[in-house]
């Protein structure tokens, strides 16, 4: 074997030695009376060259010319002109209209206004992905001594990179800036054109487990997290781990339309699930019934399961289940001005560990939540939320709350809002507080949340 | 332990049964006859179908009563997404809080963004009010890549024809004397009636209007009218009480009568406007279907003509 291979790698060697030389060997062989032809050629085509060079230089001392001219021409126009972007010189008149452009049927009033055929494109931006930040600024007042809350904080900063790779593929980032740190929220390629209607998403993702859960924190309806969140579903981040999801969707019967998703993750998500070892993978299934009642009103049903091994051991599971209602209402003639969210969350989770007696056991825990908002107008929102939910680890402790909410629209980027928010602790003790938040979003226009 | 492994087993199994399952149930087939084109509003609806006829079905993700901006991303909208051929869009980032979502999760590869079944009408269309230099949202929810309303003129409804035309002959080359045919048809129709509609707004050139949103350049200036004013401060900024007075001060001032608005914005405002000016608030109609006779992309300027006539004789 060995021998073969070194036979073949001489034979290889040899073969590139010799088209390396070749040309050479060519050189070689020429006679005398050659060498005369080939000098005359030689002259003839330098002359040629020298021909060429000479018509070049003439043009450019021509082009330089007239591009002094149009220089002073544009020194002289007025300032306004100059601060166009080069490529707002596709609006001159001066550029054909493109061929399209039928004759027009009437001759069309002359306004100051500069025609342009198809929109502007800033080069700066012409391959760069798009880019937000969204600032999310929280504060506090009232006292709660079991899970308080910094005064003032900026919460989150979050950049969002989102582009299309390549004709098959589109990347959404987002890197979140808070006060512990910096932290990739998501970040996936998602595969748009695979057969058979399947959606493949790769990357770090929030899982695809109920509704609160997939939303990030700016698009929430509330300032915070309903407290089944964070009792049972591993606090603010929820499920967010590295996996692959896949999804797909079908007509249902009646017009319902059924979509299912089913995601493998490593097993690491903060407060819930821990990977241990390599096969202690988490999986979330999740399937959602969607169905346009009216034209204005929607209903939107999903049931769901997550499963993982969690900071015990790889022997210990932590079981999900969730279900979740949303029912919206949005007139389409006033879209803008009023609509409702109605929506319900339950989750039981079923975790095993070791009892006080130090024996295995699997402590069973439920919780939900049921939020209503209500748009009032083109710049106020209110809601108002309850909360109730046992603690994974200790399901005797169960926690109660009620939240109301009322926020102002300066414009479509920015919110300002206030929450009231009561809560009884499982362990005893009241909470009265009154949280405040200031978001505001700049750079690429994200899409709304639904 | 044992346990454990067996739940590992079941799982294994059932993901891949989920797999197999989805990838058995093979996307349904439509019929290769009639082309499926989607757009985003309805009145490239009607342009697509003045140039598809019968060759084609067509559907438009937005009502003409709808706010073209504020469209959900309802699943709905996915099953028939996913069957699309051709998908166009009003571009100019329009569509951008809804479409891409829609779009991305229709798992169509046809009418991915850059596909040949993706068509941007605005590529095709002349564009008003393309800002130059820098633009911030200091303007308001400005677009930076020009207005996007820009089919309220006719000269770029045909452009937009002719841009259908070429695309519905290149995915259907069989077909394409037939829609080159419906073409020069739709050329003719809308030629003549562009002439009736400027022979009726002749009387009104240059006549000075208020407008809602800023939906109307291209309207304005094929009918060479002149629109002075917003009720929205910005655009996608809602009124302030401030601006709305300046407004009134300033249509008295050049002695305005008319506050066109899209049937989608709140009549408050424009109504207190009317009261303090002593002028008259025109629902104008933007897009195909946004009321009930308006079916069609010539009775859409027939609409809104006839009641700018009548507004204009009533406030002289």
């Amino acid at each position: 074997m060995k021998k073969i291979a070194l036979l073949f790698a001489l034979v290889l060697f040899a073969v590139t030695a010799y088209a390396q030389s070749a040309p050479t060997v060519h050189d070689k062989k020429d006679s005398p009376a050659a060498v005369g032809s080939v000098k005359s050629d030689r002259d003839a085509r330098i002359e040629a060259l020298e021909m060429q060079l000479r018509s070049l230089v003439d043009e450019v001392t021509v082009l330089r010319g007239e591009l002094g001219e149009l220089r002073k021409a544009s020194l002289s126009a007025p300032a306004a002109d100059r601060s166009k972007p080069l490529t707002a010189s596709n609006s001159e008149p001066a550029v054909p209209p493109i061929a399209a452009a039928p004759s027009s049927p009437a001759p069309a009033a002359q306004t100051t206004q500069t025609p342009s055929f198809g929109g502007a494109t800033s080069n700066a931006k012409l391959l760069n992905p798009d880019i937000s930040l969204i600032g999310d600024f929280i504060g506090a007042v009232g006292r709660n001594r079991v899970a308080p809350s910094r005064a003032l904080e900026l919460h989150e900063s979050e950049l969002g990179i989102t582009a299309i790779i390549d004709p098959f593929a589109r990347a959404d980032v987002f890197v979140s800036f808070g006060e512990e740190g910096v932290e990739v929220e998501e970040g996936y390629v998602t595969f748009t054109s695979l057969p058979a209607g399947l959606l493949l998403k790769v990357g770090k993702l929030r899982a695809e487990f109920g509704k609160v859960n997939t939303i990030h924190n700016h698009a929430l309806s509330f300032i915070d997290r309903p407290l089944v969140t964070n009792n049972l579903v591993g606090g603010e981040d929820g499920i967010d781990d590295a996996g692959f999801s896949l999804s797909r969707f079908v007509k249902g019967p009646k017009d319902w339309f059924l979509q299912g998703t089913a995601q493998v993750f490593r097993g690491d998500s903060f407060n819930l699930f821990t990977a241990n070892r390599r096969q202690d993978v988490s999986v979330v299934g999740h399937v959602r019934a969607y169905k346009d009642l009216t034209e204005s009103t929607n209903l939107d049903l999903g049931a769901s399961y997550a499963r993982g091994h969690n900071e015990l051991g790889s022997r210990f599971l932590t079981n999900l289940y969730g279900a979740d209602a949303t029912f919206r209402w949005k007139p389409v003639r006033r879209a803008i001005y009023n609509s409702v969210l109605f929506r319900n969350e339950l989750v039981w989770s079923a975790r095993d560990q070791l009892s006080a007696s130090n024996s295995f056991q699997t402590q069973r825990a439920f919780g939900l939540y049921s939020s209503l908002d209500y748009r009032m107008n083109r710049r106020w929102t209110v809601g108002g939320r309850f909360d109730r939910s046992g603690r994974a680890t200790d399901a005797r402790l169960t926690d109660t709350g009620f939240s109301t909410i009322l926020t102002y629209w300066p414009s479509e980027f920015s919110q300002i809002r206030s929450q009231y928010r009561f809560s009884r602790y499982g362990q005893g003790g009241n909470a009265n507080e009154l949280l405040f938040q200031f978001l505001f979003v700049m750079g690429a226009h994200g899409a709304h949340p639904f | 332990m044992q346990t454990y492994r067996l739940q590992i087993r079941i799982g294994a199994v059932a993901a891949a049964f989920a797999l197999f399952a989805a990838l058995v149930m093979s996307a349904p087939s439509h019929a290769a006859g009639t082309l499926q084109v989607m757009t985003a509003t309805s009145d490239l609806a009607a342009l697509a179908q003045e140039i598809g006829g019968d060759k084609i079905t067509v559907e438009s993700i937005a009502r003409g009563y709808q706010d073209p901006h504020f469209v959900e991303a309802k699943p709905s909208f996915l099953l028939k997404l996913r069957k699309a051929d051709i998908l166009i869009v009003v571009g100019l980032d329009l569509e951008i809080g809804w479409l891409p979502p829609l779009i991305t999760q229709s798992t169509n590869p046809k009418i991915q963004v850059g596909a040949p079944g993706y068509f941007d009408a605005s590529r095709f269309a002349q564009i008003l009010e393309v800002p130059g230099g820098q633009v911030s949202r200091a303007e308001g929810d400005v677009h930076p890549q020009g207005n996007p309303h820009y089919w309220l003129d006719p000269q770029n409804g045909l452009r937009i024809g002719k841009g259908i035309k070429d695309k519905l002959s290149e995915m259907r080359p069989n077909d394409a004397a037939y829609f080159a045919q419906r073409y020069t048809a739709f050329e003719q129709r809308l030629k003549q009636a562009d002439q009736k509609w400027l022979e009726a707004m002749k009387p009104y050139a240059g006549r000075k209007i208020v407008t809602y949103h800023r939906s109307w350049p291209n309207f304005a200036k094929h009918f060479s009218l002149n629109v002075i004013g917003y009720v929205e401060p910005l655009p996608g900024i809602p009124p302030s009480p401030q601006h709305t007075i300046e407004l009134i001060k300033q249509m008295k001032n050049d002695n305005v009568k008319i506050i066109a608005v899209e049937p989608y914005f709140d009549l408050k405002t424009p109504n207190a406007i009317a009261r303090g000016t002593g002028g008259q608030v025109v629902v104008l109609i933007p897009s195909v279907g946004g009321e009930k006779e308006i079916t069609d992309y010539f009775k859409l300027f027939d609409y809104n003509i006839a009641k700018l006539k009548q507004a204009f004789d009533s406030t002289r």
